[in-house]
């Protein structure tokens, strides 16, 4: 465990001291990645340009979500600010490998899609942004099928104003 | 460099609860800046913790979640005193990890 700290701070400075060259010498800095770097190359690009709350969930699991009240949204229904929408979603449906917060008036519905391995809790709270007053759909997938639940929120102020 | 991720990680009858806040400006690249440019969208694609090198929680994120993303997670199997790795990717190829240990 040590050594593997080690290897990642080595490598830090390495990275930190080739970037410094690089700007340095003029040079366009190439991005230097961590170690451990996480991979982002199976990102649901298309998902995520998808306007719409079925058509997204189509697009990121390839199937529809039948609505279950086994799905507990904690958000509020009134925000003062659509910058900064705290959502919390946790289900008692068995097995479940994923879940995914969309926000049905976004340009892009889909905000957030979380992957549960197995030993973790399907719970997540997650902040997120809506230009308007909007439905946020919560969907989980269990036992390989998908399940939806539905809250709406108030948006006095729009989070698109950064 | 200061991390650009904060975590606290506490475990509690055999589940750990993970709170996780990061440092980014989560541009959706559908906002102006003050002289009518848009500012291009800059966001964390991918977040992941992990335990004992296993992922325990992945989060693909998009433009929408919001500026300094919080994020908070469940898991069973680890204990106090175990090491936790975070690390996120954005869209421009940025990337940060950081380690936290179960109290």
């Amino acid at each position: 465990m040590t050594d593997q700290r080690r290897r990642g701070f080595l490598k830090g400075m390495l990275g930190a001291g080739v970037a410094g060259f690089a700007l340095g010498s003029g040079i366009v800095p190439l991005r230097v990645q961590a170690a451990t770097a996480p991979d982002a190359s199976d990102w649901p690009q298309k998902a995520f340009k998808t306007p719409g709350v079925d058509a997204t969930i189509a697009e990121l699991y390839g199937m529809e979500a039948t609505e279950s009240d086994q799905i507990t949204m904690d958000l509020p229904t009134i925000a003062q600010n659509g910058a900064v929408v705290p959502v919390t979603v946790e289900t008692t449906l068995p097995n479940v490998t994923g879940i995914a917060l969309l926000v049905a008036k976004n340009p892009n519905a889909l905000a957030a899609s979380f992957e549960i391995p197995e030993g973790t809790l399907p719970f997540v709270s997650n902040r997120l942004k809506m230009a308007e007053t909007t439905d946020v759909v919560a969907v989980v997938i269990s036992d390989g099928k998908a399940y939806k639940a539905t809250q709406n929120v108030k948006v006095t102020v729009g989070g698109c104003g950064g | 460099m200061a991390s650009s991720i904060r975590v606290r990680a506490v475990e509690s009858g055999g589940v750990t609860s993970l709170k996780a806040l990061v440092r980014h400006p989560m541009d959706s690249g559908f906002v102006k800046d003050s002289a009518g440019n848009v500012i291009p969208a800059h966001f964390i694609q991918v977040l992941t913790v992990s335990h004992n090198g296993k992922d325990v929680f992945v989060a693909q994120w998009g433009p929408a979640v919001s500026k300094d993303p919080f994020l908070e997670c469940r898991f069973k199997g680890a204990k106090k005193g175990d090491e936790l790795t975070i690390s996120w990717i954005d869209n421009e190829g940025e990337s940060d990890s950081t380690t936290a240990t179960i109290a």
